[in-house]
């Protein structure tokens, strides 16, 4: 094992190099860096064009200047890396931690969504192969992966963000658009849940309905100008939380973990009030974080108290705690609505912030997300697509193995069938999957950043381009090199790790 | 096993033996390995109706504004050149309308026009023309490297092989985007053409490393052993024996480049890095107009809706080619067509009492 990783990264370090070379020279070759200078007509044209020259050592030929950027960033074993100056004459370093810090922020959540959908739609699909389901989904994600990510974007600022913002100045849904948008979620979960032909009826009325009832109670209440959750939203989405998850993890014929369950949600309900009264106002991150951990600890300690098989399956069920959190920026929607930054059109189309909004946790929390929600939606798009695939695939090999048909002979319910023996399975291959994807993550994002204007590696990356200047350029690509090479050995140790019938040599 | 699956898709109806194995092959006796793979494809709704929605772009793509590259012009059906500026006709809304009724047609400019009168319809026919054949080069430029490199190195193994995925390594760690900019950048302003082979230079990995795998397998074959002890040459082993061989799995990963070619090249074009002005292909466009979406979104919509089409179809092809090439692909029948093997077993079990 320890041989393999390390003949694996003595040849993934040479390859880098001989990648960085690659690259360096494409790079560097690719134009002429003065250009713009010569042609301008600026008075102290010969005296900037030599200043840029020795900022970037230009007077050096590109296959030895590419050793002294190796020299510079060679010292980052020693701990002083180097990543040489840009063309403006800043340090390519701090531009590299920026950068990464905002397309990680960029990409981070829009990710972990795309893996938790894409799974349960692929798995859902595998489970309802050939139905009317199984097709849509299959077509959509054709589609989806078909889509160029930039004429998305345009499509998404268009309709999402500028059609949503002039709805929200007089917030009406009207009664032709209810009944569509109840009979379509009607039938999106009827062919979801599928079943005989009088289960589908039954889910088709009682989802229609309650969609109805839902949309209808937003409309009279004004929800969408001053949303907020309240405390029967806080207990029917407790309660379904808590019940859904058990019913999903363990079953809900385990009494324990269903009673431990509703405790917990009941201890989040009792939470209300307190919270959002005394805690909520003066928040920060610490707290925050602080108080997701202690929900999840609560959550696991109440599971274990009440005992039964799974102690922890009730930790799972602190999700309710998100709700909580969900209603401090609700909350504040009124004053992020009004402000004189926002004026009434929330969501944004561009750039990762408001410049000088201020406000407290809250107020920034509800900046962070408007901004983050178009760029998120791209995102998930394009790589909801391939997961859901991949998954459905990954999950009709194994629910064909014969060990599936011998666990349902034994008389296991459906759920333990496809949660315990086949699911588990189905994410070994998977898993290599989701690593590689991570890996390709940081620069994965370069169209989608510069499209909704989001600083990120992707600017980093194209603007170093454009000035034909290597240093910016080669940094992002010794990131995404670096991570992709490393991820790369991690999804290979994960499979051999998880999949016994594979060992590593 | 596959009867096995059968039971378990679909319980009730099963019951007796397997009714997919005797369909599955009574479908394929007798029949050579082309026909069944060809059987198989156009059993595929999907990817027959693709080639027929392809094959129509490309012929309206390259008969309506005509072939003009390398000095030749050969005029097509289009009124229009895609850099003519006639005058704006209804301030450029598109004209064509397929509701019947009053101006049912397509009339003189059915995709509309731009501000400066430039119809919309020639512009989006010459950037098909420019992005389909920067597709077809990369994937040809591409496929052919990655055969030739995937092949050398499977069959002969040692050194060479170990060489070879290196360098493969080396290309495959440079994200594709980068070294589409980079050399878009160095040659996007000489044209399609010569973009889409560079790129394509860059392109191979991917097959290399399948044809690599493929080769590796094959050459251990009993087959192989034959053809050598009967004196063929190694040129005539690769290129005879073993290369018909693996070509199911180059023909639909060869689709899948395409599919993915057409994507990046658009979105190279986007961000100015591919095809330069004037030249022009759908990402050029696109990038173009985003601007004017709130005036004119037909400027926009149009060479969308091609690039979505185009990779699309060139995407369920490729599944298609997929299921079709896969020799253990056992298509599960849907219930319908076992429905109908039960009722005709039912009847033949009847007429033979």
């Amino acid at each position: 094992m320890a041989s393999f990783v390390i003949r694996r990264l003595i040849a993934a370090f040479f390859v880098l190099l001989a990648a960085t070379f690659l690259m360096y020279m494409l790079v560097a070759l690719s134009g002429d860096p003065l250009e713009e200078l010569r042609q301008g007509n600026a008075p102290n044209k010969e005296q900037l064009m030599d200043s840029l020259s020795a900022r970037l050592n230009l007077d050096v030929p590109p296959y030895l200047r590419y050793f002294l950027w190796l020299g510079g960033v060679s010292q980052c074993f020693v701990g002083q890396c180097d990543f040489g100056v840009n063309v403006q004459g800043l340090p390519v370093l701090t531009l590299l931690e920026q950068a990464m810090g905002s397309t990680l922020q960029l990409v981070t959540s829009a990710q972990i969504i795309a893996i938790i959908v894409g799974l349960i739609v692929g798995i859902t699909t595998a489970l309802r192969q050939y139905s009317g389901y199984d097709y849509t989904i299959t077509f959509a994600s054709f589609l989806f992966f078909s889509l160029p990510v930039f004429w998305v974007a345009v499509l998404l600022k268009q309709y999402i963000a500028i059609g949503f913002n002039n709805w929200l100045a007089d917030p009406v849904i009207g009664i032709p658009v209810i009944i569509v948008i109840s009979v379509v979620s009607g039938l999106l979960w009827m062919s979801f849940l599928g079943g005989a032909a009088k289960r589908r009826l039954i889910t088709l009325g009682v989802a229609t309905a309650s969609t109805a009832v839902m949309l209808t109670y937003f409309e009279l209440t004004n929800w969408f100008s001053t949303p907020n959750v309240g405390i029967v939203g806080v207990v029917v989405t407790a309660i379904a939380a808590a019940l859904g998850i058990t019913a999903i993890s363990v079953g809900l014929a385990n009494k324990h973990a269903v009673r431990g369950a509703l405790v917990t949600a009941a201890v989040g309900i009792a939470l209300y009030y307190p919270m959002i009264y005394f805690v909520f106002p003066g928040m920060g991150m610490p707290l925050f974080l602080a108080l997701a951990l202690g929900a999840v600890v609560g959550g696991g300690a109440i599971g274990y108290f009440f005992g039964g098989r799974d102690r922890w399956q009730s930790a799972r069920t602190s999700a309710i705690g998100a709700v909580i959190a969900l209603e401090g920026f609700l909350m504040y929607w009124d004053a992020y609505f009004n402000s004189s930054r926002i004026t009434g059109r929330p969501i944004a189309t561009i750039g990762s912030s408001t410049p000088n909004l201020g406000g407290n946790f809250w107020i920034q929390g509800i900046d962070t997300f408007t901004h983050l929600l178009l760029p998120t939606i791209a995102i998930i798009l394009i790589s909801f697509a391939s997961l859901t695939r991949y998954t459905r695939a990954s999950m009709l090999e194994v629910m064909n193995q014969d060990y599936i048909r011998t666990a349902r002979s034994k008389g296991l319910t459906q759920r333990t069938v496809v949660v315990r023996h086949a699911l588990r399975n189905a994410l070994i291959p998977i898993s290599t999957v989701i690593a590689l994807d991570i890996g390709a993550l940081i620069g994965g994002a370069v169209i989608t950043e510069t499209v909704f204007g989001w600083s990120g590696m992707g600017q980093l990356f194209l603007g170093g381009l454009h000035d034909i200047d290597p240093n910016p350029v080669m940094a992002f690509f010794v990131v995404t090199g670096l991570l992709a090479v490393v991820f790369n050995l991690v999804a290979d140790l994960l499979y051999a790790s998880l999949d016994p019938r594979i060992r590593v040599s | 096993m596959s009867e096995l699956n059968s039971a378990l898709q679909d319980p009730p109806q099963g019951g007796g033996p397997s009714d997919e194995t005797t369909i599955e092959q009574r479908q394929t006796v007798g029949l050579s390995q082309g026909q069944i793979v060809r059987k198989r494809f156009f059993h595929h709704k999907g990817a027959v109706v693709s080639m027929v929605v392809l094959t129509f772009v490309v012929l309206l793509a390259y008969t309506s504004v005509g072939l003009h590259m390398f000095g030749i012009s050969i005029p097509g059906w289009w009124q229009w050149h895609w850099n003519a500026t006639p005058p704006l006709v209804n301030s450029g809304v598109p004209t064509m309308s397929l509701i019947p009724g009053p101006g049912f047609g397509f009339g003189p400019h059915p995709f509309g026009q731009d501000q400066i009168g430039k119809d919309i319809f020639a512009l989006v026919m010459r950037g098909a023309q420019q992005s389909i054949m920067i597709m077809v080069l990369v994937g040809l430029v591409g496929t052919g490297l990655g055969v030739l490199i995937g092949a050398l190195a499977g069959f002969y193994r040692g050194i060479g092989d170990a060489l070879l995925m290196r360098f493969t390594d080396v290309i495959i760690t440079i994200p594709f985007l980068v070294i589409g900019a980079v050399v878009g950048r160095a040659v996007g302003g000489f044209g399609a053409p010569v973009l889409g082979m560079f790129l394509g230079l860059f392109a191979w990995t991917g097959l290399a490393r399948l044809v690599r795998g493929e080769f590796l397998s094959l050459r251990e074959r009993e087959f192989v052993d034959a053809a050598r002890v009967s004196g063929a040459s190694d040129k005539r082993i690769i290129f005879k024996h073993i290369l018909p061989n693996s070509v199911g799995v180059i023909i639909v990963s060869a689709t899948l480049l395409m599919a993915g070619a057409i994507l990046a090249e658009t979105a190279l074009s986007f961000l100015n890095l591919g095809v330069q002005s004037p030249d022009t292909s759908l990402g050029v466009i696109v990038s173009q107009n985003q601007a004017a979406f709130a005036t004119r979104p037909w400027l926009f919509w149009w060479p969308g809706v091609f690039i979505i089409v185009i990779a699309l179809t060139v995407n369920f092809i490729g599944d298609g080619l997929r299921d079709a090439f896969d020799p253990r692909q056992k298509k599960m029948p849907s219930p319908k067509a076992l429905a109908k093997a039960l009722a005709r077993r039912a009847r033949d079990a009847r007429a033979s009492k």
